[in-house]
């Protein structure tokens, strides 16, 4: 089968945001670069399912050029080829990322049997994307999966609800949005990291439309001005930990 | 008018159904415009019934033999041929799963912009919006450019309204649907098997990071979580290292807490953890380093090695109930 999974690189920032001046940026020049949790794992999804049903597997992006590192860090892993469709940094919304991704994919012309998402971007977190692709292409999709697999041409995904889990099969070719969880993603081994340097990657540079969801400004959440007391060091702080468990009524 | 998605599940609505009820009647009020609702499936009458009391005129009841559970794009595309036929100013649906889902679907149906997760909308033209990024730690404002605004609430930006007298018309429609609307159904349902406290409902929840450095490791929080009966949760470095189930982890792509204690172990507090659990009622600390991150987030520290602190704590909370 035919796979393809589309990635998204953003900043990657373990603490507060930092913002450029003009508030319309996160100042990126302190910060590494990363895929959301969600795409790593439909990447890991995509390899598995070449892995068992054979195949080949392509990365997609709409992104700066430095972008390459994200789709060689899904090729380390197993992903065969890249489309890698450049942009100038500019912001692009959920429609006209759609419609960028859903005209490569026709421009390509592989007949793709699963075209992977993560269920939201870790940035704009439009929920968008995916979905759109799989109108413009007249195709199912299944969203927000914490269970999938492949067989007899048909798509089989689960997702949570209260007290369970509610159940979806459509036959392929479809489109999936995949969540953190779906499986574990792997590790890339060194030869991975090898191969992934020789992988053919496919450039080209869509025309961004005007945006209709236009990003004005960030502002940052209000400093929680917050300061833990703390209650000692070491073990001789139980008694502590203790007496807030009484006085918040856990014990 | 106003046009708001009120998700039910087997007729029953949801709370976050409520709060984008309730979103909608201010901009309603706002815009000085009428309050409609749309209900998918018959199964959602009685619910249907129910929204006048939170202000709604108008309910539309789309019915049709192959809306017997919920299938997002057929959904959509009810609301689309309302949207079509009523024009209406914005449509507001729940920014969780089921409402994004929808609102994606219409979104691509009517070729219109969609603005998730908003916690602040502005009609107008355009419109202004506010939605959360990061899982809430970035605040982004944008303008929507289009002439129905199509917006998703985040949960709890707004309390659902207090149920008054009110009464809404309740108007059936068939709307007409192809078998491609309908392919996407819920085809059937599991119930989760294994018990236990769930993460969402546990009003204690003792949490593991990297420091806890092993599957084994997380046995003493399951002893501290045992006695104060609460749950495990756990950062993306322990559900990615595999040492506890991806269903406990917490944050922007994990699950979303707020219990009235949270007792992080050996978690740093990165922004997309806290995203998670910043509004736990109480957030104790145990960690060896006293300038992590997440001590400008919680309440208490305790500074040290958790390997030694939680058994100290564990004696002390037998002792205590004892
Ligand atoms: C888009 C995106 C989404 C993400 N979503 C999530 C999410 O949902 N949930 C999530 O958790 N992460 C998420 N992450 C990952 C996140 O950025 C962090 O990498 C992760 O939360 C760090 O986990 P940690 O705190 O366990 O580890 P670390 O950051 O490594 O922190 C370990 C902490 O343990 C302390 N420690 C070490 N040894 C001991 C000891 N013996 N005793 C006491 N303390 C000790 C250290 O001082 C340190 O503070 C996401 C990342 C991205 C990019
Ligand atoms: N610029 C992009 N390039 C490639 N894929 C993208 C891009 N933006 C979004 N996606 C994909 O669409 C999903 C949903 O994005 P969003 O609609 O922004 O929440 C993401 O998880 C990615 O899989």
């Amino acid at each position: 089968m035919e796979v393809l999974v589309c990635i998204k690189r953003v900043p990657l920032s373990g603490g507060r945001f930092v913002l450029t001046d003009d508030s319309t940026e996160i100042d990126t020049k302190r910060l590494g670069f990363t895929v959301s949790p969600h795409e790593e794992t439909a990447v890991e999804v995509a390899v598995r399912l070449i892995e068992a049903h054979g195949g080949s597997s392509t990365v997609l992006t709409l992104g700066v050029p430095e972008s390459e590192e994200q789709m060689r860090e899904a090729m380390a892993i197993g992903i065969d080829r890249g489309i890698l469709l450049e942009t100038d940094g500019a912001e692009w919304d959920g429609q006209a990322t759609a419609a960028a991704i859903a005209d490569a994919v026709r421009a390509d012309g592989t007949a793709f049997d699963l075209i992977l998402f993560g269920n939201e971007s870790a940035d704009a977190a439009g929920s968008q994307v995916g979905v759109r692709v799989a109108h413009l292409l007249g195709r199912p999709v299944l969203t927000g999966l914490k269970g999938l697999s492949v067989a007899d041409g048909r798509l089989r995904g689960e997702r949570p609800i209260a007290g369970g889990r509610e159940v979806f099969e459509v036959p392929l070719p479809a489109v999936a949005s995949v969540k953190d969880g779906v499986a574990i993603p792997r590790y890339p081994s060194v030869p991975g990291r090898i191969r992934a340097k020789k992988k053919p990657i496919e450039r080209s540079t869509p025309a961004r439309p005007p945006s209709r969801l236009e990003k004005v400004s960030f502002t940052l959440p209000a400093e929680t001005g917050k300061r833990a007391t703390v209650l000692g060091n070491g073990p001789e702080a139980a008694d502590a930990v203790v007496d807030v468990f009484r006085k918040i009524g856990a014990i | 008018m106003i046009l708001v998605l009120a998700d039910h599940d087997r007729g029953e609505l949801s709370e976050l159904s409520l709060q984008a009820v309730e979103q909608g009647r201010q901009l309603a009020q706002t815009s000085g415009v009428p309050l409609h609702a749309l209900v998918v499936g018959t199964g959602g009458s009685a619910a249907a019934a129910s929204l006048g009391a939170y202000g709604v005129a108008t309910v539309h009841l789309a019915v049709h033999d192959g809306l017997t559970d919920y299938a997002p794009a057929a959904s959509a595309r009810a609301a689309a041929e309302l949207v079509a036929r009523l024009a209406p100013l914005a449509v507001v649906g729940v920014g969780d799963q089921r409402g994004n889902e929808v609102l994606a679907h219409l979104g691509a149906i009517t070729e219109l912009p969609v603005a998730a997760d908003c916690t602040s909308v502005v009609l107008g033209d355009p419109t202004a919006v506010v939605r959360a990024r990061w899982g809430g730690n970035l605040a982004e404002h944008a303008l929507l450019h289009a002439p129905v605004a199509l917006v998703s609430v985040v949960p709890h930006a707004v309390r659902a309204g207090v149920p008054g007298n009110g009464v809404a018309a309740v108007e059936e429609f068939t709307p007409e649907l192809a078998d491609a609307d309908l392919l996407v159904h819920v085809v059937d349902r599991t119930a989760e098997v294994g018990g236990g406290i769930s993460l969402t409902e546990a009003k204690v929840i003792v949490s593991g990071g990297r420091g806890v450095g092993s599957a084994e490791g997380f046995g003493m929080l399951e002893e501290l979580a045992g006695l104060l009966g609460g749950a495990i949760g756990a950062s993306r470095v322990v559900t990615s290292a595999g040492w506890r189930p991806q269903a406990e982890q917490v944050g922007q792509t994990g699950t979303k807490v707020s219990p009235d204690l949270y007792i992080a172990c050996g978690i740093s507090g990165a922004s997309q953890h806290l995203a998670g659990m910043a509004s736990s009622k109480t957030i104790i600390v145990i960690n060896n380093d006293a300038d992590a991150p997440i001590m400008s987030h919680a309440d208490y520290a305790v500074i040290g090695d958790l390997h030694k602190i939680l058994p100290a704590v564990i004696e002390a909370t037998r002792a205590a109930l004892a």
